[in-house]
């Protein structure tokens, strides 16, 4: 156990040394000066050698790249070329809406895929999972940006049970905060438990074909047990992977939402960011990500190993 | 001499032994036939697809304004005379979209070829030789930890928003997944008998990886392709819709829905029909991929292929 849990870890560094070199390198992949490519056209003189300071980029490469990793193991995360404030402070405030969204869609795609999921393969077949399984593709093929677009058409302008947009921070309590959440929360949510419903339906019926399924029935166990405690443990498996891996796809999803909605997060701070070719934020924000999705992957990976002891180099 | 000659003497007798095109086309049809039996999903799939590629290639003739035109006509709702209703800008909205059509269409067409060939040509080697495979695949890795918008709004902010760099900016995700996918196939597929066959008559490399091992990943990058397809068409739409991706002077259906984001109260028409498009298309697709998959390997049946 301790030997994988070592090798998973040692395996995931030098990936997030790779997420560093990219992230590092990305303003110097095009040709030219990055301090002309973020300035623009209208940058003076006196701009580009700020720029350029500011990046470090009248350093040597090998240099800029020491000194950038330095600085991030410090938990410097660099300066903003716009507003020149630390990115760090810039990111606090941004991060409450972002991480309230994010919790709230996995809570309910959760819970929602893995219901559908489950009684579409206990009704394989019937109207139900085919109702089920078709709005599963739709909630798939449906962009999440035209998604909030019916929802606010729907909800918000013609019964007005929600708003369109104005966040409430969770200071102002939590029943105005979820009520202004409710519709992008609702967006992801569909989304995401499209993903969701379908990957459980298939993992459950792969192990309801299993002989100690059919035992356990044999022996006369209700339906419901079975289903439960004979088939789902082990289907979570496969979904709980699923569920890892898109909160990747989440993340297209958030900085959609937040937009639309209005919700000040860090997906709307990348997209000030990509308008204004702020770049340092921009890499800021790859870095985290990227680094965070590496993570969270390695802990569910971890966390198999303990429940499932097949899993083993 | 005639030891040279002995791989490409039983190439050519395989080629002799390989069926005729005519039986080509009869184990197609009946391939196509068990696809449809198996999923008759499929069906409505192919429908949409066809009538929507029909659509975009008559599209010069279908529209019938200058969407470019800017009129005093502006956010007329749906009538006989503009049948999506027209813009903020006086255009006509049914027109922008089947103009829009046809960059949505060629852009998630050309990230798919480029993904795929590029893809399958790197994993080739990456699996086949073994000193490249350990450095390329940790550089896959980290590139795939970025979500592909991150990445794609990353590029585009460096390169500028046109169709070439948003081609260019979702084919180095696509490329990646590719990558991924068909290396572990060929690392199974190098250990094959046929494999070690070909070597031990002195087959080249190139041969080996292009001629025996290639079309045998065919299937499953087939059905990984239309999961390609789906989402370049989807991310494309979601950065044009952001104004990072398509300039808004080139219709896309997601830069058209952009144009209607203020205007949900008052002319809920201008977003509603392109996305109504982009949804019936990318739900084409994954109904198309899903059948396929179904059909190469029952298995999975009822699983989304992920990135």
């Amino acid at each position: 156990m301790w030997r994988y849990t070592l090798i998973r870890i040692a395996s995931s560094i030098p990936v997030i040394l790779v997420v560093g070199v990219i992230t590092f390198s990305i303003i110097h992949i095009a040709p030219g000066d990055p301090a002309a490519i973020i300035g623009g056209d209208e940058a003076t003189v006196e701009d580009l050698e700020r720029i350029r300071q500011e990046l470090g980029t009248d350093q040597p490469i090998h240099i800029q790249f020491i000194r950038w990793v330095g600085r991030l193991a410090r938990g410097d995360l660099g300066t903003s070329i716009f507003s020149k404030q630390s990115i760090t402070t810039l990111m606090a405030p941004r991060l409450q809406p972002t991480l309230s969204l994010g919790v709230q869609v996995i809570v309910l795609s959760t819970l929602l895929g893995i219901s559908i999921g489950v009684i579409s393969a206990w009704k394989a077949g019937a109207p139900i999972d085919r109702a089920f399984m078709f709005f599963a593709v739709l909630g798939f093929s449906a962009p999440g940006f035209w998604l909030a677009f019916i929802l606010i058409w729907v909800f918000a302008v013609n019964f007005g049970w929600f708003p369109a947009l104005g966040y409430r921070p969770i200071g102002e309590g939590i029943l105005p905060h979820l009520h202004s959440m409710f519709l992008p929360v609702a967006v992801n949510s569909i989304l995401s438990s499209a993903f969701i419903s379908r990957i459980t339906r298939s993992a459950m019926l792969d192990v309801l074909r299993e002989d100690y399924v059919r035992t356990a029935r044999a022996k006369g166990l209700r339906e419901l047990v079975v289903y439960m405690r004979h088939a789902f443990r082990p289907a979570s498996i496969p979904v709980v992977t699923v569920i890892g891996a898109s909160l990747a796809s989440l993340a297209t999803g958030f900085v959609v939402t937040e937009s639309i909605f209005a919700i000040p997060g860090l997906g709307r701070m990348l997209i000030e960011a990509i308008i204004r070719r702020d770049f340092p934020i921009i890499q800021a924000m790859m870095m985290v990500v990227a680094t965070g999705y590496v993570l969270v992957n390695l802990f569910i990976d971890i966390i198999y190993a303990y429940l499932d002891p097949r899993i083993r180099y | 001499m005639g030891m040279r000659n002995q791989p490409e003497q039983a190439e050519q007798l395989a080629i002799r032994l390989a069926p005729s095109p005519g039986a080509r086309a009869r184990r197609a049809l009946a391939a196509s036939v068990l696809i449809m039996r198996g999923n008759p999903n499929v069906i409505i799939g192919v429908v949409i697809l066809a009538a929507i590629l029909l659509m975009t290639a008559f599209s010069p003739i279908i529209v019938r304004s200058d969407y470019t035109q800017t009129t005093t006509d502006l956010r007329l709702p749906p009538s006989s005379e503009h049948w999506f209703g027209t813009d903020a800008f006086g255009r006509d909205v049914f027109d922008r979209v089947i103009a829009g059509s046809r960059v949505s269409l060629y852009v998630g067409f050309a990230v798919t070829v480029v993904s795929v060939v590029l893809g399958l040509v790197i994993a080739l080697f990456a699996g086949y030789f073994r000193f490249l495979d350990h450095i390329l695949m940790r550089f896959v890795d980290g590139l795939l930890a970025f979500p592909t918008i991150l990445l794609a709004l990353a590029l585009i902010a460096l390169l500028g928003g046109s169709v070439n760099n948003v081609i260019i900016a979702l084919s180095v995700t696509g490329t990646a997944s590719k990558v991924r996918l068909v290396r572990g196939q060929v690392l199974s597929l190098r250990e094959e008998q046929f494999v070690e066959a070909a070597r031990a008559i002195g087959a080249p490399v190139w041969r080996i990886l292009f001629l025996h091992i290639a079309p045998n990943t065919f299937g499953i990058v087939m059905v990984q392709a239309t999961f390609t397809l789906a989402t370049a068409i989807l991310a494309e739409a979601s950065l044009s819709f952001l104004g990072a991706g398509v300039p808004e002077f080139i219709p896309t259906w997601g830069n058209i829905v952009a144009t209607g984001k203020g205007y949900v109260q008052v002319a809920f028409w201008i977003s509603f029909f392109p996305g109504v498009f982009l949804t019936a298309t990318v739900l084409a697709v994954v109904l198309i991929g899903d059948a396929l998959r179904d059909y190469l390997d029952p298995r999975l049946k009822g699983q989304f292929l992920s990135e």
